[in-house]
């Protein structure tokens, strides 16, 4: 368990923080996935006990609600929710 | 999105069940229905893994006192569907989302963070509730869509959005 890797273009480091459960986090790692870029994802809610939230405190550094999908883009930029345009810029950029 | 023990059978029932009690209610389902059997899905996922439908797109906690705010429909969704047209999973629409005439639009999170909620309970626990003694009913009201009453108890669910007893809090 914890972070999985997706193969691809390398754009720079780019993490997505999702739940397994969530309609919106599944359609930004699709977008992220179609993309083809390289990326790394964990689902934090199969996350257990010190793990999770260790994991939740970075999420909430980027995000303060810490809601999901937050993905950080090259430890720089962070995008809430599945907000396609804005993937899209900051990915090509 | 398929999850080990949850079948089609399951997610075709619980998507029927909530269509028809949003329907009774005055509510929708999204009408993309690929998009809400995978949302039904990761309700079923939270159901067996906590013992109970918390939102498929929040973190539980898993300590059910913690996440009533969040079990389906969740306290959010009536704020979120008056304000942005649908809840924040998009799994409730509005009647002008349902019909086409508006889309489905990211929906920013409402429920206060982790530290906002730690403040609250401690708040709650420490205030006292309005009450108006002559009253010959406590008033209880539905913290999902507001239905109130006036009886010893809450009802065992909401007769409006179905929400299950422990969801009530005492109004009057």
């Amino acid at each position: 368990m914890g972070i999985e890797h997706v193969n691809g273009k390398k754009v720079g480091k780019i993490l997505l923080y999702a739940l397994s459960t969530c309609g919106w986090c599944n359609k930004t790692k699709e977008l992220l996935r179609s993309m083809g870029v390289d990326f790394d994802f964990v689902y934090v809610d199969l996350l257990d006990g010190e793990e999770r939230e260790r994991v939740l405190n970075e999420v909430e550094r980027w995000n303060p609600r810490g809601s999901f999908p937050t993905l950080v883009i090259r430890d720089q930029k962070t995008i809430v929710g599945f907000q396609e345009k804005e993937i899209r810029e900051a990915l090509s950029a | 999105m398929n999850f080990v023990g949850i079948n089609e059978e399951d997610v075709d029932k619980t998507f029927q069940r909530l269509d028809t009690e949003a329907r009774k209610g005055g509510y929708n389902l999204n009408t993309d229905v690929e998009f809400t059997k995978n949302l039904v899905r990761g309700y079923l996922r939270n159901q067996q893994r906590y013992g109970y439908p918390s939102c498929p797109c929040r973190l539980a906690s898993g300590k059910k006192e913690e996440d009533l705010d969040i079990i389906c429909p969740c306290d959010y969704r009536d704020p979120d569907l008056n304000q942005f047209g649908s809840c924040y999973c998009a799994l409730y629409v509005t009647d002008a989302i349902r019909d086409g005439l508006a889309a489905v639009i990211p929906v920013p999170e409402r429920r206060p963070s982790r530290m906002e909620r730690a403040g609250m309970m401690a708040a709650k626990t420490s205030a006292a509730g309005t009450t108006l003694t002559n009253l010959p009913y406590p008033v209880w009201r539905c913290k999902v869509c507001g239905y109130l009453c006036a009886r010893d108890e809450p009802p065992q669910s909401c007769p409006v959005c179905y929400a299950k007893k422990e969801r009530f809090e005492r109004f009057i």
